[in-house]
């Protein structure tokens, strides 16, 4: 293989993990406040999939664009509400099998809704423009996802780092009943959570989709389990972690399929949560727990 | 006298077990009062209703003659009472800072008097503002969570266990603090086990037995009481 296609690959390796890293931000950051394992989450990503679709269908991209995102929001605070909200005080195992509950009620809705036939995800014609440098090229999506996931990054870890809405985030998810004795409002600080995770699935669901053409009821379940691999692999509930593992795990997926071993690379990512979890438990980031009693 | 707080007949149940039975004490303006008692005798109960963090199962909770029952934990806190939880509970990944910022969390006002009161207060907070407050000892957690309390400038502050797990210097440190902030103008209500420090700095006391106050009176007065004396204070009947 030569450099320049290695080159290629790593490039389209990078933008998936792009994609990959914003999907996982939303598994780490239900995970840090609530300590819940969102399984629906990879399913939101799917449904916010069809809203570009239909909102594609009635307006021009710029206007489609923030309606998917509004609408994949709101399906997100939605279902906070409703399953997990309710479910507070019960044991953490509920609120999880509520979460695999959702996901697959999510999964049979849009093949009850859509049918279960790939639907064409919309072309934004500026997106696909392909772009050439000597031998590499690239269309705009996969130059964009990156650039788009590091500042997004960077404007959330400043927003949980240096506002207060970022700090009562991080303090709700070490003490909540010490939390609402400051006066912060708990619940309306877990929904901004999910506000935040939703919005970031619905812009990675955009990048992805573009690159993949179609969408179908499932075709949430399998990037989401790696995004929430990814997540493990960089520490759960730690936000570059999130990032890292993303890219990580996009670019050894790519390269994977490249070397020609497509059939294993699923294979390959799980058996990288595995090994993962004998070797590092806490993931790359992850901090051990060594708070003073 | 002005009471800031009255407590009618309150009763907290937790699963059809009774921990607090029907208690009723008052708490006047410009005050120290304590509840002291063992452990179980219900007096983190009672906090923990006042603020809210429980439900209680009958009575009333007068702050500045409006009823707090029913309401909401973010909602009392806002109407200038706070507590001090037991086990000191600072957000052990935030920073000093951080830590105080949230304890001003429902202010929009300007904070820099009042971190600058506080941290004249305690002056080692000031030195380890941008620590992550788990690196503190026990004692400068315990100094965090008093700092934090006051910076959102309560009319009220409860304290729950205050000297829990501290050396005695600390504790004495802890006291100190504890008639500083009221003679700067804050009602305090302080739970202790610590009867001995709690009865000194305590204008008004009560004592509580398996959900029951079983006796009051000044500080002194329990202080001198042969029975308190026997049972909390550690000394001998005469």
């Amino acid at each position: 293989m030569s450099a320049s296609t290695l080159a290629q690959h790593f490039l389209t390796g990078i933008s998936l993990g792009g994609a990959y890293a914003l999907i996982a931000i939303g598994y780490t950051m239900v995970y840090g406040i609530l300590r819940l394992i969102n399984f629906a989450h990879g399913d939101l990503f799917m449904m916010s999939g069809y809203f570009m679709i239909f909102a594609m269908a009635s307006f021009p991209w710029f206007i489609a664009l923030p309606v998917t995102l509004i609408g994949t929001v709101i399906l997100g605070v939605v279902i906070e509400k409703a399953a997990y909200a309710p479910l507070r005080s019960a044991p953490r195992m509920s609120i999880m099998i509520s979460a695999i509950g959702v996901s697959y009620l999510l999964q049979n809705l849009a093949t009850y809704l859509f049918t279960a036939l790939p639907k064409t995800y919309p072309e934004i014609s500026f997106l696909k423009k392909i772009y050439k440098f000597g031998d590499l090229s690239a269309s705009l999506v996969t130059l964009i996802t990156p650039v788009l996931t590091i500042v997004l990054v960077f404007l959330l870890m400043q927003l949980i780092g240096h506002t207060k809405l970022g700090m009562a985030m991080r303090a709700v998810s070490k003490d909540t009943e010490a939390s609402r004795l400051m006066g912060i409002k708990v619940n309306t600080t877990i929904s901004m959570t999910f506000v935040i995770g939703s919005l970031l699935a619905g812009v990675g669901s955009v990048l992805y989709f573009t690159d993949r053409m179609t969408v179908y009821p499932y075709s949430g379940s399998l990037p989401g389990l790696k995004c929430f691999v990814a997540a493990v692999l960089g520490g759960i509930g730690s936000i570059p972690g999130a990032v890292i593992g993303g890219f990580l795990i996009g670019i050894v997926e790519t390269l994977m399929v490249a070397f020609g071993y497509s059939t294993f690379s699923d294979a390959f990512t799980f058996l990288l949560l595995i090994i993962i979890l004998l070797v590092r438990p806490t993931g790359l980031f992850g901090e051990a727990a060594t708070d003073k009693v | 006298m002005n009471n800031i707080l009255e407590v009618r007949d309150l009763k907290v149940t937790y699963g059809g077990i009774e921990a607090v039975r029907g208690i009723s004490f008052d708490v006047p303006e410009g005050k120290v009062v304590t509840l002291i008692g063992a452990n179980g005798a219900g007096k983190s109960s009672t906090l923990r209703s006042i603020v809210g963090l429980e439900k209680p199962a009958a009575g009333t909770i007068q702050f500045e003659r409006q009823e707090l029952v029913d309401l909401g934990t973010e909602n009392i806190v806002t109407r200038g009472i706070t507590l001090v939880p037991e086990g000191r509970r600072v957000f052990v990944n935030l920073t000093v800072y951080e830590n105080l910022r949230m304890g001003a969390y429902m202010r929009n006002d300007d904070l820099e008097a009042d971190l600058n009161w506080v941290y004249d207060l305690f002056p080692r907070l000031k030195e380890r503002s941008w620590q992550p407050a788990g690196t503190l000892s026990g004692g400068e957690q315990q100094m965090l969570a008093i700092a934090r309390a006051l910076m959102s400038k309560p009319k009220l502050i409860m304290m729950d266990e205050p000297s829990l797990g501290l050396a005695p210097i600390i504790v004495q440190g802890v006291f100190d603090i504890i008639r500083e902030i009221n003679r700067q103008g804050v009602t305090i209500l302080l739970v202790e086990q610590n009867a001995n420090m709690a009865l000194k700095a305590a204008d008004l006391a009560y004592v509580m037995e398996t959900g029951k106050i079983t006796m009051s009176g000044t500080g002194k007065e329990l202080a001198e009481n042969d029975e308190i004396k026997a049972a909390y204070l550690g000394k001998s009947r005469k």
